[in-house]
């Protein structure tokens, strides 16, 4: 029954699709001044019968309708109803029908929210936003269909891999689509505008909350999918440079960029012609992951699906759009005025600028790394693999410059600035971070040459964005944003220096010193839970002053076969103590391993606090000081 | 001028980089166990685990019987979980060799010692390039390679199960 009515309206929305590709284009091309109201009418219907289908999937996962491929496959009825849920965009079809409902409910809030805009800009937002719907309507129904029938009807479905069944990923994936999603509209309104002719600084503010929300979401997307990797795989790590991670770092640091560059369109009205290049790449980017996760190109641990067609298909689309965007762009570039006033190299907008070129060279360095191995490969058949050396090595040193242009950037006047009298606040400040960086850096062993200014830069960072605070001019929702992101930069460094692990073979009762500190198992408890087998070890590490208990966990699960550790993890605000353990033969002896992390707890609050700001920009009506 | 210059520069690059993709998208094609029947590329040098010695991938193979090959790392928990069945391939005397992927050597050994050794030998594959060679995804996985051509003549993908033991006894009975 839910397959049918999924199927069916799937089918009327792509009706709808075409037919308000076409209606868009002639009306574009008319001198109506007032927007049709079929165009509401139509893509209410259109919204409405996509949700229908999303539903009618969910409601398939919920009550466990076998008959259906995607449910079979992917669910069973032991699940939790939670993760039967959110076992709907686990798996392939059904992350791409979320794709889509995001894809149109992100339109039909566009429309609503642009009533002050020109007709024709209007018109052709929806022209391009509805291709890139209906092109994602062809390649579920051709492709990928989630109401694919089975008969006879299984009994029981094939489950879902239990790494999967954590609460922060179930709701990572649809956050993190919300950001790649929302990047759709920047571009379908860029490219829209651009042939319209209206970018300048009205457009500017009106597309600058598309960018926020997409960057927000964005942000608490790779935050949700790193919490993830930390808490389940049980690596003790946060960040990989696994390619699906990449995947979505790129059109962050893209989409960063430009969240600068619109404030400069928005202020000065220049850099126009930049503010759409970076449109259509952040998107074109944002739609290159879903290539390269969905098509199986990549040689990754987390690549879902391997069918060629599929990866065909979203390849020749992919490029159908950036054909049509790099057309338009070069078709209409002599509409863009110039605008452009004279720049003084000390100003906010060369600021911005060089905030940009950071994030394109950020972004290179990412995207070789998970591009260049697949070429290499085409092109004389080598296969290469790259790993965070590379990144870390190419990414590190140029965080010196970055760290310093940060620290004055922000602070710059619009226009120009003036190289002022020596600043004692800042020498002080300068020189308290010397300080603070020599009492941490002589308590490591580990220290290269290269941490020291980078350990002096970010403490410095930090306090100048704290000073900031009580001082700058500048708004607030950029004055967190920055604070955030300098007290990620130090808990990521002093966490690299001052982390320590060890691994041991223990058996009940077994004790183990390392660093001062001693961990004892003292227990191993077996209990059947709903859907599979708990093995629960009891933990105790001390030190001189103060000792805790550990309660890690191995779960084998019999729906498929699959045994996952569950890490235990004590946090506290200075640190996190990490323990995990696996089953070795039956001899009583387990594989133990402790991890301490100093700081890993504000790694999440500082991208929180990143994110806090884009949400307060988003939020506050009008900005005006800034 | 300049202009269509750039464009042309521009599509012409566009147009490269969605040839390179195709391709790419044919090459990692072959990974259904069904259609793999390449050989493997012999002349590939490795270092072993246990000696570090630097050695030519085909001296581990015998010449007269087949073997098998199996991708495996101490953190990867399927790894464990299929330890078993490569034990009593052990106990019947087959050749397998290990390829230790993007692991530590203390580690490697450490799980070797603690649950026992399955391989006759191990090849340690620091970051991962030479599991790759083998067309791995992930790990674990399995190759069946025959004794006389040197063929991959089946590969398993994810652990091993009892079925798959089973089967894997009679692709080893047709092959010596």
């Amino acid at each position: 029954m839910s397959n049918y009515l999924g199927n069916y309206s799937l089918y009327i929305a792509l009706i709808a699709s075409v037919y308000l590709i076409f209606k868009s284009y002639f009306d574009a091309n008319s001198e109506n001044k007032y927007l049709d109201k079929n165009f509401i009418l139509i893509t209410s219907i259109q919204t409405i019968m996509i949700t229908v289908g999303f539903f009618s999937l969910v409601a398939a996962f919920v009550i466990s309708d076998f008959s259906n491929e995607t449910v079979f496959n992917n669910s069973h009825t032991l699940k939790p109803l939670f993760y039967k849920v959110s076992g709907t965009w686990g798996n392939h079809e059904g992350s791409l029908l979320l794709w889509l409902l995001v894809l149109s409910i992100f339109l039909f809030i566009f429309l609503l929210n642009s009533k002050s805009q020109d007709t024709k800009y209007k018109l052709l937002t929806v022209l391009f936003q509805q291709i890139i719907i209906s092109g994602f309507l062809v390649f579920i129904l051709l492709t990928s269909n989630p109401f694919k029938t089975l008969y006879p009807i299984p009994t029981e479905g094939l489950g879902l891999n239990p790494i999967l069944q954590d609460p922060a990923l179930a709701i990572h994936p649809p956050i993190l689509y919300l950001g790649y999603v929302g990047t759709s509209i920047i571009f379908s309104a860029s490219l829209a505008s651009m042939i319209s002719g209206n970018i300048g600084d009205k457009w500017a503010r009106h597309i600058k909350k598309w960018v926020l929300v997409s960057w927000v979401f964005l942000t608490i997307g790779i935050l949700l999918g790193s919490i993830w990797a930390y808490y389940e795989l049980g690596w003790g790590g946060f960040w990989f440079w696994d390619p699906v991670e990449n995947v979505s770092l790129m059109p962050w640091f893209c989409l960063t960029a430009l969240l600068h560059t619109v404030i400069v369109l928005q202020k000065r009205n220049s850099f126009k012609e930049w503010t759409i290049i970076l449109s259509i790449t952040t998107f074109s980017l944002s739609m290159s992951g879903t290539f390269l996760v969905r098509s199986g190109i990549l040689n990754s641990i987390h690549t879902f699906a391997n069918d060629p067609s599929r990866g065909l298909y979203i390849l020749s689309f992919l490029f159908i759009l950036i054909l049509m965007s790099i057309l338009i762009f070069f078709y209409n570039q002599n509409k863009i005025s110039n605008t452009a006033k004279e720049n003084f190299i000390l100003s906010k907008e060369t600021a911005i600028l060089v905030n940009n070129w950071f994030m394109m060279f950020f972004l290179s360095v990412v995207l070789v790394g998970t591009i260049y191995p697949i070429f290499l490969e085409v092109l004389n058949g080598s296969k290469i693999s790259v790993g965070p050396p590379f990144y870390h090595n190419l990414l590190i040193p140029f965080l010196i410059p970055f760290l310093i242009f940060m620290s004055f950037g922000p602070s710059l006047k619009w226009i120009k600035d003036k190289l002022k009298k020596f600043n004692y606040n800042i020498l002080v400040i300068f020189l308290v971070s010397l300080l603070i960086s020599y009492v941490i850096l002589t308590k490591t062993k580990n220290s290269f040459l290269l941490s020291i200014p980078l350990i002096v830069l970010s403490i410095y960072l930090l306090l100048v964005t704290i000073k900031d605070f009580f001082v700058s001019k500048s708004s607030i929702s950029q004055k967190i944003s920055h604070f955030g992101f300098s007290l990620l930069i130090t808990s990521i460094l002093l966490n690299g220096l001052f982390s320590y692990e060890f691994n041991s073979n223990m058996k009940v009762g077994d004790e183990r010193i390392f660093n001062e500190k001693v961990v004892k198992l003292k227990e191993v408890n077996v209990t059947d839970v709903d859907n599979y087998k708990s093995l629960k070890a009891s933990f105790e590490v001390s030190n001189k002053n103060s000792a805790f208990a550990l309660y890690p966990e191995v779960r084998i699960y019999q729906q498929p076969l699959t045994i996952t550790s569950e890490a235990d993890i004590k946090t506290t605000l200075f640190s996190d103590n990490f323990l995990v353990f696996n089953i070795l033969k039956d001899d009583g002896y387990y594989n133990v391993r402790y991890q301490y992390k100093p700081l890993m707890i504000w790694i999440w609050i500082s991208t929180i606090f990143i994110s806090l700001g884009g949400l307060l920009s988003v939020i506050k009506k009008n900005e005006q000081k800034y | 001028m300049s202009k269509n210059i750039k464009f042309l520069g521009l599509l012409l690059s566009l147009i490269i980089i969605f040839i390179i993709l195709l391709k790419g998208l044919n090459v990692s094609k072959d990974y259904s166990n069904e259609k793999l029947k390449s050989k493997i590329d012999f002349s590939l040098n490795a270092k072993k685990l246990f000696s570090d010695e630097i050695i030519n991938i085909s001296d581990l193979f015998d010449k007269n019987s087949p073997s098998v090959v199996n991708i495996w790392a101490s953190w990867c928990a399927p790894c464990r979980e299929e330890h078993q069945f490569l034990m009593k391939l052990k106990d019947m005397n087959i050749n397998i060799i290990g390829i230790n992927y993007k692991d530590t050597p203390k580690n490697a050994k450490n799980f070797l010692s603690s649950i026992g050794n399955p391989y006759s030998e191990v090849i340690t594959d620091n970051d991962g390039t030479k599991s790759i060679e083998f067309g791995a995804i992930g790990v674990p996985e399995t190759f069946i390679i025959s004794g006389k051509t040197n063929e991959i003549i089946k590969k398993y993908i994810g652990p091993l199960t009892s079925e798959n033991l089973i089967e894997i006894k009679k692709l080893l009975k047709k092959n010596v």
